[in-house]
């Protein structure tokens, strides 16, 4: 790597890391019901949403009820989202007068946004009107961000306290990160990319006269463009929460390698920081709420070290380049798809940051990596996005991780094993392990299907190894709420909108109900104090075998799939005999 | 001492060896294998190959013959050590189920109409006893049940149950009443009230114990399981995935053809987690086996984890800190007398005293001035010791010689016109200060000095509880004792704390506070007042000697009744959890050098250049995947002697025990299984390249 990059991702991590205390504590804050600097402006607010909605904020629940409450609520978007992609040419603000979704469409957008997925099977400029932008894609970034928020902070609760059923509560958990954190940190961020030149209105697209008008063949023969189309659009406000909730639903087809979205070099590193903002600053949360920081620190710490390798061997192959570059002599790295404006880095970067968390944002193309290249991205979704992952998804998924090394660790040092002074039993073990595997189980039984089906295999760009790669990572960006395409893969097609839609909805409210269940059962229990017995696990040893773990569950589970996919295509491409 | 009748036998020996082949054979009936759900799955994938071999007998199958018959082979017979392991570590317990047995073949007993009247009863067969009823148990005869001694005392020899074969006294009252059905009367009559209805009784509860009939898995047990089977589902979902998978980069590559159900179901073998699997359930029976030969009865399975869990320890310092009597250590004089005068006196005072403590008077007084005496004086007045005078002693020529408390030998002393020396004030408090206790010896009005009685803590207490700590387990004292003597007591001993002048809801209330606070408790007693607290506890450990109603309240029976013993039922209980542990990393971590041995082997026909992957060089894809089964097989029967001995446990903090378990299971079962992969298959390869021309077309 050249200086530039270092200097680049110096600047990323080194921003980030000033963020996490403040931003942490602010959330404990938050999420504790105490006073914040906001408070004065948004008690009023808070206190209104549940006299309108009938909620009692100070009566907890349950997690059998949190997690009622949590699947209805998110029942009710999607029915809603669904609703409105259906009847999308009945709605206002539709200067182009597009036609409805299909109802497959419909169901597969709509999972996405409620997955917080964002897996987009059509192009936003020439299939979604402002309307469902606004009112329909954007809330659900904004709401399915804060649920995912409000199921690991119950799940933190579990572990926090002693000797109680009840973890919280749902409405309030969720209207707190909407409000609290969710809203005031993507006007700020929206603020600072319209400065950038991230366009924010509602007028109508734009036609721009061509200075050199073109001649393109189409199937009445020849014609002549004479003008383009600029689609235009309140593209910010959305920009902003989708970064910020790692939703990474782009209001473009480009996503973030359209320059309306990415205008400049400070936008884009203002766009990688705001993927990592929340999840990072809940591992401080964390390590607040269950009253040892280091806790979160340890956290954190693996998590950086696995998001950092990912990046440092994503960049290497990219820059490497291909065997096939090199025979045409072509040196300089792997440059096809890549925003060059940028730099190869920093698109590396944000590429590794975009799949590390559940964001899915793109800023180049997954599908033209090089297939080291693209192991990564896959591998960092596989792994089931717990290197930040998804706003308090990737925390709670990284927690599940912990209770299963805590558990043999404990077995190996001879005691039943305690996290957080809470005593691992049979129940933690089935919640941990549907969680750490239920998405996965998604990914092989999925794309094992869409092996054996002709029009699937037929809907890959390229065949080959290649093309297993496509449908792999297909099922693994949705399976694991990532959202982000490989491209080169007919997503439209029924076969994926539905079966997709399917891994997305498994991929996200399976482990969240078990979250939930593994939250219920830890408050319940009684707290052990820590001996010398204890495996502490805040230091170096037990974070390496965490680090190992997921390693090894991830490896142990895709070995075959990805010696099949990327890593035959690249010994294919290398010409290895 | 009292392993004598039991450990003797090796886990090898070949008549247990035998009946082990015979049992594992039974033990393949897929519903007793319901019970371990991954070696069923294990059979499952065995059957299935079984039936593919059948086919390519028959048809044309993309295998030849042999190959699957070999893998068939070899996965039936991971099953197979999988039960031979578990039938090993039951064999144990079975033969001597069947030794105790016997002993309850057949039994009468003289059933009373009235528990005082002796002389009217009649005899029934044992198993017509109820609880409730009184027997009456002359010398030589078998006790027909578990009861308490109501009336009397007897020499019986519990041999049967312990294994012990000096006998023991059993006596009404106290805290040594309890006899235990089997055994045998040696000298006295008895009236024993039964305490348990006929197939509850110890005996048979032992028996059911030992025989495994009732073993129930542990919940950390039940929680490793969970693991198990999560990881088999996924792995059964990775084969099934990569059939498809294969299939479609065989079409898109154009050659080689999809992985062989063959193929998928020894990857299968070799990914699931069969080695822990295959060992969990001998683990378990083998850890309350080595507690069995350590004459420790667990009465669940449960009971000695919870020991490897315990955070406190609470220690009677009777018995267990202490040697149960004081001794004598020094001679303190006062009013500038001789030390030899002292003695003198201090020995004749107890001449007739034949409690230990008047008896190591005697000792230290000949061990320090040679002085003899054994025994009465003739002419002499003995004075025994009386809760009234708390004093003793005897009146020799005319002359009183007593000891005593120093208040009480103070008033006799001045009784008799006597004065008190001014310096023993002094020396009595600096006594008592250092935990001892000070016995004031007066020679008529003259009062000469004092003797220094001493707990004794038993030799090498201070190691083991130095042990205990650095395991992180707290250890406390808990003693009748003034707080001042149990201080020093405690510092001698090491113990972290300590509760002095308690009595019997002390204890309790001691293991309520523990137990809020979120600790585990384990505590040792023989006493029916200490039943309350034995229930209480987490891990309680009664003595066999002691009462009923303690033997009750606890989990488990030391029948040997010594109450170190704990330190070894924790050990065991850790090394059982630890054994379990390290064998799931060793299992997990194989999997990484299978993957290397079978994927490159499996699709080298559809992507020659995988071949790379094969880091270990291996001889033909199917000697590769032959040589992951054999392996995946073979080292089951390898792991069993650590199972059942349990691996190695030397106390130390919890993260350098979790390093080196890491580097030995982790690390360790990380490489293993490249060397033993690469060996086997330079093995087969000579075997095949012999066998070509025969069976290999």
């Amino acid at each position: 790597m050249d200086l530039l990059a270092w200097l680049q991702t110096g600047l990323v991590f080194g921003v980030l890391l000033l963020t996490i205390k403040p931003l942490g504590v602010y959330m404990a804050k938050v999420y504790g019901g105490r006073r914040t600097l906001l408070s004065p402006l948004l008690v009023p607010c808070e206190n209104l949403l549940y006299r309108l909605g009938g909620v009692d904020a100070d009566e907890e629940m349950g997690w059998q009820r949190y997690a009622v409450a949590m699947l209805l609520f998110n029942l009710a978007g999607l029915a809603t989202l669904f609703a409105l992609l259906c009847l999308q040419h009945l709605l206002p603000l539709n200067p182009r007068n597009l036609p409805p979704f299909t109802w497959q469409l419909a169901l597969n957008t709509a999972a996405s946004f409620v997955t917080n997925t964002n897996w987009q099977a059509y192009s936003g400029e020439t299939a979604a009107s402002y309307f469902i932008q606004v009112a329909g894609l954007t809330v659900q970034n904004f709401v399915a961000a804060a649920s995912g928020m409000a199921v690991a902070i119950a799940l933190i609760r579990g572990f926090a306290r002693r000797r109680t059923a009840l973890i919280g509560n749902f409405w309030v958990d969720l209207s707190r990160g909407v409000l609290y954190i969710l809203l005031p940190f993507s006007l700020l961020a929206a603020l600072a990319l319209v400065s950038q030149g991230v366009i924010q209105n509602f007028s109508p697209y734009r036609s721009i006269p061509l200075l050199q008008p073109s001649a393109v063949d189409t199937p009445l023969g020849q014609a002549t463009v004479t003008e383009a189309t600029l689609p235009m659009g309140p593209v910010a406000s959305q920009e902003a929460i989708k970064m910020l909730g790692t939703n990474g639903g782009g209001f473009f087809n480009a996503n973030s390698a359209h320059p309306f979205e990415n205008p400049t070099p400070l936008s884009h590193f203002l766009e990688i920081l705001l993927m990592l903002l929340i999840p990072a600053a809940f591992t401080h949360t964390f390590g607040l709420m269950v009253g040892n920081a280091r806790q979160g620190w340890t956290l954190l710490a693996i998590m950086l070290l696995l998001l950092m390798a990912s990046f440092v061997l994503l960049h290497w192959a990219e820059v490497g380049g291909t065997a096939p570059l090199a025979r045409v002599g072509i040196a300089g790295g792997n440059l096809e798809g890549k925003e060059i404006r940028f730099s190869l880095a920093a698109t590396s970067l944000f590429e590794a940051v975009t799949t590390a968390t559940s964001c899915g944002a793109v800023a180049a193309m997954h599908d033209s990596l090089t297939p080291l290249g693209g192991l990564v991205p896959l591998s960092l979704m596989l792994l089931g996005e717990v290197v930040f992952g998804g706003v308090g998804a990737g925390l709670a998924t990284m927690l599940a991780f912990a209770v299963i090394a805590v558990f043999i660790a404990g077995l190996m040092i001879g005691r039943t094993p305690e996290y957080l002074g809470k005593k691992i039993e049979v129940l933690e073990m089935w919640m941990a392990m549907v969680v750490v595997l239920a998405a996965g189980a998604v990914v092989l039984a999925f794309s094992a299907i869409a092996m054996t089906t002709i029009s699937a295999v037929a809907a890959t760009a390229n065949g080959g190894a290649h093309g297993l790669s496509e449908i792999l990572y297909a099922f693994a960006s949705m399976a694991n709420n990532n959202g982000s395409a490989f491209a080169g893969l007919n997503a439209g097609l029924d076969f994926y909108t539905l079966l997709g839609a399917v891994a997305m909805l498994i991929g996200r409210f399976v482990p969240a109900v078990a979250m939930l269940a593994m939250a219920g059962s830890l408050a319940a229990k009684k707290y052990v104090p820590p001996s010398l017995g204890t495996l502490p696990t805040d230091k170096a040893p037990f974070a390496l075998w965490l680090v190992l773990v997921i390693l090894i569950v991830g490896a142990l589970t895709f070995f075959p799939a990805l010696a099949l996919g990327p890593i035959a295509d690249h010994l294919t491409m290398a010409g290895v005999r | 001492m009292a392993h004598r009748t039991l450990a003797s036998a090796s886990i090898f020996a070949p008549g247990l060896l035998r009946g082990a082949l015979a049992e594992s054979l039974k033990k393949l009936d897929p519903r007793l294998l319901w019970r371990n759900p991954v070696m069923l799955a294990v059979e499952i994938a065995s059957a299935t190959t079984l039936a593919a071999f059948a086919y390519s007998l028959v048809g044309t199958a993309t295998e030849p013959a042999w190959f699957t018959g070999t893998v068939s082979a070899w996965l039936w017979l991971t099953v197979l050590f999988s039960t031979f392991a578990e039938a090993l570590a039951e064999g144990r317990g079975k033969a001597r189920a069947a030794s105790l047995r016997q002993t309850r073949t057949t039994v009468t007993a003289k059933r009373l109409a009235a528990p005082d009247r002796v002389d009217a009863y009649t005899v029934v067969s044992a198993e017509a006893l109820r609880q409730g009823d009184y027997i009456l148990v002359e010398p030589g005869e078998l006790i027909a049940g578990d009861g308490e001694v109501t009336a009397g005392a007897a020499l019986v020899n519990e041999a049967p149950v312990t294994g012990e074969s000096a006998p023991v006294v059993r006596e009404s009252g106290g805290d040594r009443s309890a006899v235990t059905g089997g055994t045998t009367v040696i000298a006295n009559t008895i009236v024993v009230r039964i305490t348990a209805n006929p197939g509850e009784t110890f005996l048979d509860r032992m028996i059911a114990l030992i025989e495994g009939a009732k073993r129930r898995k542990t919940p950390n047990e039940t929680a490793l399981e969970v693991l198990l089977i999560s990881l088999t589902l996924v792995f059964l979902l990775v084969c099934v995935n990569l059939g498809p998978l294969s299939a479609y980069s065989a079409t898109a590559s154009g050659q080689g053809k999809p992985v062989s159900l063959t193929v998928l179901a020894a990857l299968f073998v070799c990914l699931a987690p069969t080695t822990i699997a295959a060992l969990l359930p001998a683990i378990g029976i083998a850890g309350m086996d080595r507690l069995f030969r350590k004459n420790v009865i667990a009465l669940s399975g449960r009971a000695i984890e919870a020991a490897g869990d315990v955070n406190v320890l609470l220690l009677d310092k009777t018995g267990t800190i202490t040697h149960g009597n004081r001794e004598a250590v020094a001679f303190v004089p006062v009013g500038g007398q001789a030390e030899e005068e002292v003695a003198r006196v201090a020995l004749i005072a107890s001449l007739a005293d034949e409690t230990p403590e008047g008896r190591s008077v005697v000792s230290l007084a000949r061990q320090r001035f040679d002085l003899a005496g054994d025994g009465t004086p003739e002419g002499a007045t003995v004075i025994p010791f009386s809760a009234a005078t708390r004093l003793s002693g005897l009146d020799l020529d005319g002359e009183p010689y007593r000891k005593g408390a120093a208040d009480a030998v103070v008033a006799f002393a001045g009784g008799l016109g006597g004065s008190v020396p001014r310096d023993l004030d002094n020396k009595v408090a600096a006594i008592a200060h250092a935990g001892a206790t000070p016995l004031v010896v007066c020679r008529g009005p003259e009062i000469l000095g004092a003797v220094n009685l001493k707990d004794i803590v038993k030799s090498g207490i201070q190691e083991r509880f130095r042990k205990l700590g650095s395991m992180g387990i707290k250890t406390v004292m808990i003693t009748g004792d003034n707080p001042l003597t149990a201080a020093a007591i405690a510092a001698e001993a090491e113990v972290d704390d300590f509760l002095a002048e308690a009595r019997p809801e002390d204890k309790l209330r001691l293991i309520k506070e523990h137990q809020e606070a979120g600790l585990m408790v384990a505590m040792t007693g023989d006493g029916t007042n200490d039943a309350p607290a034995l229930a209480q506890a987490d891990v309680a450990v009664a003595m066999n000697t002691g009462t009923q109603a303690a033997r009750e309240a606890a989990n488990i029976i030391d029948l040997d009744s010594n109450p170190t013993k704990l330190l070894d039922i924790v050990e065991i209980g850790k090394q059982i959890l630890m054994t379990r542990g390290n064998l799931t990393t060793f299992s997990i971590a194989n999997d990484i050098a299978k993957y290397f041995a079978i994927v490159p082997a499996s699709l080298a026909a559809i992507y020659p250049q995988l071949g790379v992957l094969n880091v270990m060089g291996l001889g033909s894809p199917r000697s590769a995947i032959l040589s992951a089964v054999i392996f995946n097989a073979l080292i089951i029967p390898l792991l069993v002697p650590l199972a059942l001995r349990g691996t190695g446990f030397k106390p130390m903090p919890a993260e350098r025990l979790l390093i080196r378990n890491l580097l030995l299971y982790g690390v360790g079962g990380m490489l293993a299984p490249f060397v033993g992969i690469k060996i086997i298959d330079l093995g087969l390869g000579l075997l095949l390249r012999f066998a070509q021309g025969n069976i290999v077309p």
